[in-house]
């Protein structure tokens, strides 16, 4: 079942071919043969939806493009129009913003996945950082494009958002005005975010290019935390792990297809239907979800630099994860202590979104501050002292030992359940 | 894993087959909305049609208008130019028409005014016709439109009109 | 991992996504300080994953349009020709024509450079009572916003867990449903500017509808109540013309990626089949 492990080519023009550009070879190595830890979950699925989802939104980007026009005066007739008139506009414009969205859930997924299986420590410090850097150029081309509609939410928040930088002692209302191409938000400046909308995505594109080679030089990490050492212990990548991949591809897209066709405005603002007004800010400003426990950060500190350090920070440190972490297990499985605080830095995100998308009143300020304090905490006490009390359990041998038993157990039930592939 | 290939090859052989040939149908409905966006919108086939007030248009006179983005001309033929263009035997034309199939009055001839070889802007009253002349490659049409000399393979095309009143057309 | 923690996994990484989104959607209304009521429920026909809309309440609705909200609202991104969209408003070519032709659309310039008025065609969209926003301001004190987003553009909020349960139950009808709140929420007869729906009680638009004022010629109820449910439902088919497409062709999207998913499901199973993993 399982292809050859190199790549031998048949035909004499296919021969001619890879002497000169060893393409297939490179390709089948990479994406056929590589033998993956045959324990990896559904967790580890993730990777490639977000591989899809990248290819998904850059091809319903640039047809987006060909009706979009980046003029403060028409951006939001030509989304309309695209909505109205152009043939499946409506369908490209809902799939492209939730597919903006649905990339961002999977992007958390994919991290969360790594922090629960240390996937960031030694030697995937590289694979990691690459990662880290991918996540930033999607923020700031999540954000260039929600700019783009030129509604309420779009023009305001760009107007936050570039503020931020007015924080920087000196300099800053120089970067801002020259991020503005003037003296607000304006005209000039939705021409340029819509360049850099387009040119981002390429660079993304570029360093997921680095991130998969760093991932196939490393190996990807598995449930156990124990490197892959004999044959045993792995599987090649084609077929086993490209059905398991394509399942969860179609599951997920399935979720996808409700947001798109069923829930369309659900992740939206309702005022970004309502085209940018410069003289008339909406009642309340909120971000993206996807944004919405840094925007809590942010205003939870009563200080405009203090705040914007904070922000900037609180996104940073996940490139210091490989050496924040002193422990030298991996995977939380074999962690009971971090296991509670990685749950609890699930929730203390999630509440940070909660209060990110509420006014800062009362009890939302004081508890956002306390959560603040916890984020930060999980990252700067919590991952470099964990490891002088916590007790971690014995990691078995090889994974091998792990999944096939130590002594060579009879032959095992060929129909097995559903729940042990799952694990 | 080869004992169940052996074991019922056949099931095993439809399962990935219909699995492929989903996974193929996917593709192509989801290339679809991609290729179909680029066909003119719904705007665009809407797109309103022309009036042309007939009464300010002097006998001789040539008069560009815009119907969907492309010029039409609407000439005011003299009895000079109708007798000329219905004179020629039809053997002698490249792409054969009589002078009546092309207008609805004789002395008002409605074209579009694209060169048919390669869409320039033929010039009026141009030409050993004294019909257009393409100066892009040199297309000669005559008084009723029709190719006469040059690389195009046919006459100007005739847009939909109609006469509303009998100095008013709409085009469209 | 156990497997009932993985789906408890799933549950709260997939409960991040659908709260955090709809936490802020939930917000976007709640400038008011004082207690508003809870916006009551339509019941829609375009409402729900079968859903579609409704074309004699949207020939209704587009009447109320007409008469009265047209005095003074925009409705800039919609033709006449959108008019006969089957599976909105659907009203014949020529009624369209004929309604097309009622309206004097600006065009120009003409030969002498002159703009000039000529008669509507259903390619036009619809043009507004005033030349402009400050022309607007001025003869009413107010902007009236254009109406063609309008559905989408008001929202109410929705309290935890509601927001949750509305991506399940696809509720998106908080817009219409608005609509109709607040134009039964001039409650004050003394102050025809004072809204029990509107954030802040204080609004510019004084009542615009009451009973018997357009007339129907379906033998539809002419109240205030009615009125308002047709144009409500008017609004969201001029904000969201192609719900029905988009509803028709999720369901066979969805049914076909179950069928595909179950596919591949028995696929990756034939494939893993005694690998133990």
């Amino acid at each position: 079942m399982s292809g050859q492990p190199i790549y031998v080519p048949k035909s004499g023009l296919a021969k001619w071919f890879e002497t000169r550009l060893p393409l297939f070879g490179f390709l089948h190595h990479s994406f056929v043969a590589i033998p993956n830890p045959r324990n990896l979950n559904y967790w580890w699925t993730f990777g490639g939806i977000l591989a899809f989802m990248l290819g998904f939104q850059i091809a319903t980007g640039v047809v987006l493009a060909m009706h979009y026009t980046p003029d403060s005066k028409l951006a939001f007739l030509s989304v309309e129009h695209i909505m109205r008139d152009v043939n499946y506009g409506w369908l490209l414009r809902y799939a492209h913003a939730n597919g903006a969205s649905m990339f961002f859930a999977v992007v958390y997924i994919h991290m969360l996945r790594g922090l629960y299986y240390g996937s960031y420590k030694a030697p995937r410090e590289v694979l990691w950082i690459l990662g880290v850097i991918i996540y930033l150029l999607m923020m700031a081309t999540g954000f260039l494009g929600y700019t783009l509609p030129w509604g309420q939410m779009s023009f305001w928040g760009a107007t936050v958002i570039t503020s931020l930088f007015g924080a920087i002692p000196l300099v800053g209302s120089t970067i801002t005005t020259w991020l503005w191409g003037g003296y607000a938000v304006d005209n000039a400046t939705l021409n340029r975010f819509y360049a850099l909308h387009y040119l981002l995505p390429f660079m993304i594109l570029g360093v997921v290019f680095l991130h998969i080679w760093a991932l196939h030089v490393v190996g990807s990490n598995n449930p156990l935390g124990v490197e892959k050492k004999t044959e045993k212990d792995t599987l090649p990548f084609h077929p086993y792990f490209t059905a398991k991949d394509g399942f969860a591809l179609v599951v997920f897209l399935i979720v996808f297809a409700w947001f798109v066709f069923y829930i369309p405005s659900y992740l939206g603002d309702a005022d970004n239907y309502i085209q940018a007004n410069p003289l008339q800010t909406p009642a309340e400003i909120v971000p993206e979800w996807y944004y919405l426990p840094y925007y809590a950060i942010l205003r939870s500190i009563p200080s405009k630099i203090l705040g914007v350090t904070a922000l900037f920070s609180a996104i940073l440190l996940f490139a210091f994860l490989p050496w924040l972490d002193r422990s030298p297990v991996r995977s939380a499985s074999f962690r009971p202590l971090y296991r509670i605080f990685f749950w609890l830095f699930v929730a203390t995100v999630v509440g940070l979104g909660y209060i990110g998308a509420n006014r800062p009143e009362g009890a939302y300020v004081i508890a956002g501050r306390i959560l603040t304090i916890c984020y930060f905490s999980f990252f700067l006490i919590v991952l470099p002292l964990l490891p002088l009390i916590e007790k971690t359990k014995p990691l078995p041998a090889s994974i091998a030992d792990a999944v096939l038993g130590r002594p060579a157990r009879p032959s095992l039930n060929p129909g097995h359940s559903s729940a042990s592939e799952v694990r | 894993m080869a004992d169940s290939a052996s074991l019922q090859p056949s099931r095993r052989d439809f399962l990935f087959i219909a699995t492929g040939a989903a996974g193929a149908v996917a593709v192509g409905a989801s290339i679809w909305p991609l290729i179909d966006q680029m066909n003119p919108d719904a705007s665009t086939l809407a797109a309103s049609t022309t009036e042309v007030d007939l009464s300010g248009i002097a006998e001789g006179q040539i008069v560009t208008v815009k119907w969907r983005g492309k010029p039409i001309f609407v000439r005011h033929r003299t009895a000079k130019e109708i007798a000329a263009a219905r004179a020629v035997p039809l053997n002698e034309l490249r792409d054969p028409a009589s002078d009546q199939s092309r207008v609805q009055k004789p002395e008002w001839l409605v074209v579009i005014g694209i060169c048919t070889h390669l869409g320039c802007v033929p010039l009026g009253h141009q030409g050993p016709y004294d019909g257009w002349f393409c100066p892009c490659h040199g297309s000669v049409y005559d008084t009723a439109a029709r190719i006469r000399q040059g690389p195009a393979p046919a006459n100007l095309a005739i847009p939909p009109y109609k006469f509303v009143s009998d100095t008013k057309i709409q085009i469209g | 991992m156990t497997f009932r923690k993985s789906y408890l996994v799933l549950a709260l990484v997939g409960g991040l996504a659908l709260s955090l989104g709809a936490a802020r959607a939930d917000t976007s209304q709640s400038s008011a300080p004082e207690m508003q009521p809870q916006v009551a429920r339509q019941s829609w026909s375009f409402a729900g994953p079968f859903g579609k809309f409704d074309p004699e309440q949207l020939q209704r609705g587009f009447k109320v349009y007409h008469d009265v909200c047209s005095a003074c609202h925009s409705l800039n991104l919609v033709s006449f020709r959108d008019l006969a969209d089957p599976t909105g408003p659907a009203f014949s070519e020529a009624q369209v024509k004929a309604l097309a032709a009622t309206y004097k659309i600006e065009d120009g310039p003409n030969d002498s450079g002159q703009m000039f008025q000529r008669p509507g065609r259903p390619s036009d969209h619809f043009p507004w009572t005033f030349p402009n926003p400050e022309a607007a301001k001025a003869a009413l004190g107010a902007v009236p916003p254009d109406m063609s987003d309008l559905a989408k553009a008001r929202t109410y909020p929705r309290p935890f867990p509601l927001f949750i349960f509305d991506a399940f139950t696809q509720y998106q009808e908080q817009g219409p449903d608005y609509i109709v709140a607040l134009l039964n929420g001039f409650t004050r007869p003394d102050d025809p500017h004072w809204n029990l729906y509107f954030p802040g009680h204080k609004i510019a638009m004084p009542k615009p509808l009451t009973d018997g004022q357009v007339k129907y010629t379906d033998g539809s109820p002419e109240t205030l109540a009615q009125y308002s449910r047709d144009v409500a439902a008017f609004l969201y088919w001029a904000a969201e013309p192609k719900l029905d497409e988009r509803k028709e062709m999720g369901l066979r999207v969805i049914a076909f990626l179950l069928v595909f998913a179950a596919l591949l499901y028995f696929t990756k199973r034939r494939i893993w089949e005694g690998v133990r993993h």
